[in-house]
C-alpha cells in the first residue's frame, strides 16, 4: 500500500448528500477479479445515461475536475453496501482522499485498506469549501496528514480528528495482516481461554 | 459496585484480545460467513500463502448470484455467475470450510440461514463481507459488514482491529397498533434518526414493543441498522431468543445448553448504563410505512403525499429533492395511494422469513395480482415450511410468481432478477438507493402485507383497508 503523507491536488464538489456505494460502484460491475481497472465503472450511472452518453453536469465531465484527487462530498458519503470495489474504483480512478461532513461506516473503514485517505470536516467548512472550488479556474488544496491539516491556498482551513491507529497506518503504508501476526501470543492465549470458558462456540 | 454496562459494553469487553498504543481493540470473531463476493479475500491469501485460521468458525453460502429459478448449473442467468459460484466452492473446499450450496436445503440467504441454522448466537460477534450482517444482533450478538480486506485478515487471523464505537439507543414506547409491522417500524426509526443518524454508534433497541416482537421481528429491525448509518444494531437476548434457538442444529445441547443459558442471561444491558445518544419513540403513533425517494430515510406513512420541493427553503435540500423526484418520475403533493406500480418483490435478507410470507399470503389470499409480483423464500427450508402450509398454492392461485430457489435477488439484481428501467416497484427489500434493483429502477420499499397488497391493486396501498374489508 502506498504510504499517505501530504497530498496537493486537484480537488472536485459533489454537493449531494447520500452518495451511496451502489452510485459509486454500480452491483453489476463486483464480479470483476481485483486486477481489471475499476476505475473504468467510478459513478457509471451519475456519469452516463442509458445510451453510454457523458451527463455534462457531473462534475468528473467538466473538464476543471477531470483530474481531479480529491473529492468534497457532502453528508454520509459511502453509505450502504460493504463493498470494497467502491474504494478500488476509486483509488483506480486516481482518487487519494475524500472530505465530507461524514462517512459510510464501513466504506470510511474500507478506505484504510486501501490508501484513501477519508477526512471528516464539519458541513459549513465542506460547503465553504465546495464553493471555493467551483470559484477557482485551479481548484486545488492540500491534505497534510502528518499536521492532519486542510490547506486552501496557502492558509490552513482547518484540522480534522484521526484515530491514531488508522493515521499511522496511512503514514506508514502499514499491511494489517502482518501487523496483527505481531500479537499472535496474545491471540493464541485469548482462545485457550475464551474457548475453555464458552464450550458451546 | 461495579459500573453498570450495556449489553455492547459486556460483548466488546469479553473479545478483547488486546488494546494497542493507539487505542484500538483487537476482537476475536466468534463467526464468519463468506459469500460469492468473497473471492477477493480468497485471492488475497492466496497471494500470501495463508490458510484460514480456523475453518469451523467460516461457512460458506451462495446467495448474492444463485438464480431463484431454480436450483441447476443451466438455472443461471449467465455462465460468469455460475462461474462465481463455483469459485465459492472451490476456495471453501481448499480451505476446508462448511459450504451450503445448490440443492442443499439449508442454503438461503445468509442473514437468514445463519440464525436459523443456531449458528448466529447471543453473546458472540459475527461478520460477513455484507453491510446487513447487522441482522443477527436481533439474537444479542454484535454483527456488522465488513469489506474485502477485512474478510482476509478475519480468514487469516479470526481477529479485527476496531475502535470502540459509540452507543445509542433507541426506545420503542407504548403498545404496536394492528396492521403495523417490524418493517414500519424500522422504517419509523430510520425517519426519526435519519440516514446517517446512527453513524459511528451500534443501536440496542429496547423497549416494550421491541421486547413483544418475535425473533422473525426482530431480524427484520436489526437487518436495516445500516440504513440508519449505524453498523450495528442490537437487541437483548430474552425467553422469546432463548426459545427460538433451543433445538436449531448449530445450537449448543444439554449440559452446554444450560451453560450458554447462564451466560446469555448476563448479556442484557444493566440499569442504569450509560449511553452516548438515546431516542424515545412513541411506538402508538407508528403507522404503515412506504419510501418515496432514494434514500432509506425518504420513508411516509401511505395517508402521505409527495413532497414538494418548492415547500423546502434550503436551496441545496430543494436541489436534492427536485432530484429524487425526477429519479423516482414522482409528481409533488400525489398521493401515496395514487402511485401506480409495475413490479412487486417480496424476499431478502429483511423480509424473507416465514412470518413475512404468512402475512403476504394473507393479503394475497383470495386475490389476483394485477402486476408482475414475485416471491422469493430466505432459505431452502422455508420454502419447504411455507410449501408444507400451503402458501406457496395461495401465491400461485393469486398469480404471484412463487420461486422455487432461496437468495438475495431482486434486493440488489446480480443474479438477474431485475427491474427494467423507470418501472416502479414495490419491494420489502432493504434499499431504494437510485439503480439498486437495475439501471434506473424506481423502489419503494415496505413491509410485506403492503407489497401484497400494491401486487392486488396495481397501486401503493394503505394495507388496512384491504385487511378490514
Amino acid at each position: 500500500m502506498i504510504p499517505f503523507k501530504i497530498l496537493k491536488a486537484l480537488a472536485a464538489p459533489i454537493n449531494q448528500d447520500n452518495i451511496d456505494t451502489d452510485q459509486i460502484l454500480p452491483a453489476r460491475f463486483l464480479m470483476m477479479p481485483r486486477d481489471q481497472r475499476y476505475g473504468t465503472y467510478l459513478f457509471r450511472d451519475l456519469r452516463q445515461d442509458n445510451n453510454g452518453l457523458k451527463i455534462p453536469d457531473f462534475f468528473l465531465n467538466q473538464k476543471k475536475f477531470a483530474e481531479a484527487q480529491i473529492i468534497v462530498a457532502g453528508r454520509n458519503f459511502g453509505c450502504g453496501s460493504s463493498r470494497e470495489g467502491a474504494v478500488f474504483t476509486l483509488v483506480d480512478s486516481g482518487f487519494r482522499s475524500v472530505i465530507a461532513p461524514s462517512f459510510g461506516d464501513i466504506f470510511y473503514n474500507n478506505s484504510f485498506n486501501n490508501g484513501l485517505l477519508p477526512v471528516v470536516l464539519p458541513e459549513t467548512l465542506v460547503k465553504k469549501l465546495q464553493q471555493f472550488l467551483i470559484n477557482e479556474a485551479t481548484p486545488e488544496i492540500t491534505i497534510d496528514l502528518e499536521t492532519q491539516q486542510v490547506f486552501c491556498e496557502a492558509t490552513s482551513l482547518a484540522k480534522f480528528d484521526i484515530d491514531p491507529h488508522r493515521r499511522e497506518r496511512l503514514l506508514k503504508g502499514l499491511d494489517m495482516i502482518d501487523y496483527t501476526q505481531q500479537f499472535r501470543e496474545a491471540i493464541n492465549r485469548y482462545e485457550n481461554d475464551y474457548l475453555a470458558d464458552k464450550k458451546w462456540l | 459496585m461495579t459500573k453498570p454496562k450495556t449489553l455492547l459494553d459486556k460483548i466488546w469487553e469479553r473479545h478483547e484480545i488486546t488494546i494497542n498504543p493507539a487505542g484500538q481493540s483487537l476482537l476475536f470473531i466468534d463467526r464468519h460467513f463468506c459469500h460469492e463476493l468473497s473471492f477477493h479475500a480468497f485471492n488475497m491469501l492466496e497471494k500470501r500463502k495463508i490458510r484460514v485460521r480456523h475453518p469451523s468458525r467460516t461457512i460458506a453460502v451462495a446467495d448474492h448470484y444463485t438464480p431463484t429459478t431454480g436450483e441447476k448449473a443451466s438455472d443461471f442467468k449467465s455462465s460468469d455467475r455460475f462461474e462465481l459460484y463455483n469459485t465459492l466452492k472451490k476456495n471453501a473446499l481448499n480451505h476446508d470450510l462448511d459450504f451450503l450450496g445448490l440443492g442443499d436445503q439449508r442454503r438461503g440467504i445468509i442473514h437468514v440461514i445463519g440464525p436459523e441454522q443456531g449458528f448466529s448466537l447471543p453473546g458472540t460477534i459475527i461478520v460477513c463481507g455484507d453491510s446487513h450482517t447487522a441482522t443477527h444482533g436481533a439474537l444479542g450478538a454484535l454483527a456488522f459488514g465488513i469489506g474485502a480486506s477485512d474478510v482476509s485478515h478475519v480468514l487469516a487471523t479470526q481477529t479485527l482491529w476496531q475502535p470502540k464505537p459509540k452507543k445509542m439507543r433507541v426506545i420503542l414506547k407504548g403498545s404496536r397498533p394492528p396492521y403495523v409491522s417490524a418493517k414500519d417500524i424500522i422504517l419509523s426509526i430510520i425517519c426519526h434518526i435519519g440516514a446517517a443518524g446512527g453513524t459511528g454508534h451500534v443501536i440496542e433497541y429496547a423497549g416494550p414493543i421491541i421486547s413483544s416482537l418475535s425473533i422473525e421481528e426482530r431480524l427484520t429491525v436489526c437487518n436495516m441498522s445500516i440504513e440508519a448509518g449505524a453498523r450495528a444494531g442490537m437487541i437483548a437476548p430474552d425467553e422469546t431468543t432463548y426459545n427460538w434457538i433451543q433445538g436449531r442444529p448449530h445450537a449448543p445441547k444439554n449440559d452446554t445448553w444450560r451453560e450458554a443459558l447462564i451466560a446469555w442471561t448476563q448479556l442484557g444491558t444493566d440499569e442504569g448504563a450509560v449511553f452516548d445518544k438515546e431516542h424515545e419513540i412513541d411506538g402508538q403513533l407508528i403507522t404503515p410505512m412506504v419510501t418515496w425517494g432514494t434514500s432509506p430515510e425518504d420513508a411516509l406513512p401511505i395517508t402521505g403525499h409527495v413532497p414538494d420541493p418548492l415547500k423546502e427553503t434550503n436551496i441545496d435540500k430543494r436541489a436534492n429533492l427536485e432530484r429524487k423526484l425526477d429519479y423516482m418520475g414522482l409528481k409533488p403533493g400525489t398521493s401515496l395511494e395514487d402511485i401506480t406500480v409495475d413490479n412487486v418483490f417480496i424476499g431478502s435478507c429483511t423480509n424473507s422469513r416465514i412470518e413475512d410470507l404468512r402475512e403476504a399470503a394473507a393479503v394475497a389470499k383470495g386475490r389476483a395480482a394485477c402486476v408482475r409480483a414475485i416471491v422469493v423464500p430466505g432459505s431452502g427450508l422455508i420454502k419447504k415450511q411455507a410449501e408444507n402450509e400451503g402458501l406457496d398454492r395461495i401465491f400461485i392461485e393469486a398469480g404471484f410468481d412463487w420461486r422455487p430457489a432461496a437468495g438475495c435477488s431482486m434486493c440488489v439484481g446480480v443474479n438477474g432478477d431485475l427491474v427494467s428501467p423507470r418501472q416502479r416497484c414495490v419491494s420489502t427489500s432493504n434499499r431504494n438507493f437510485r439503480g439498486r434493483q437495475g439501471p434506473d429502477a424506481r423502489t419503494h420499499l415496505t413491509g410485506p402485507a403492503m407489497a401484497a397488497a400494491a401486487a392486488v391493486t396495481g397501486k401503493l396501498t394503505d394495507v388496512r383497508s384491504l385487511r378490514r374489508n
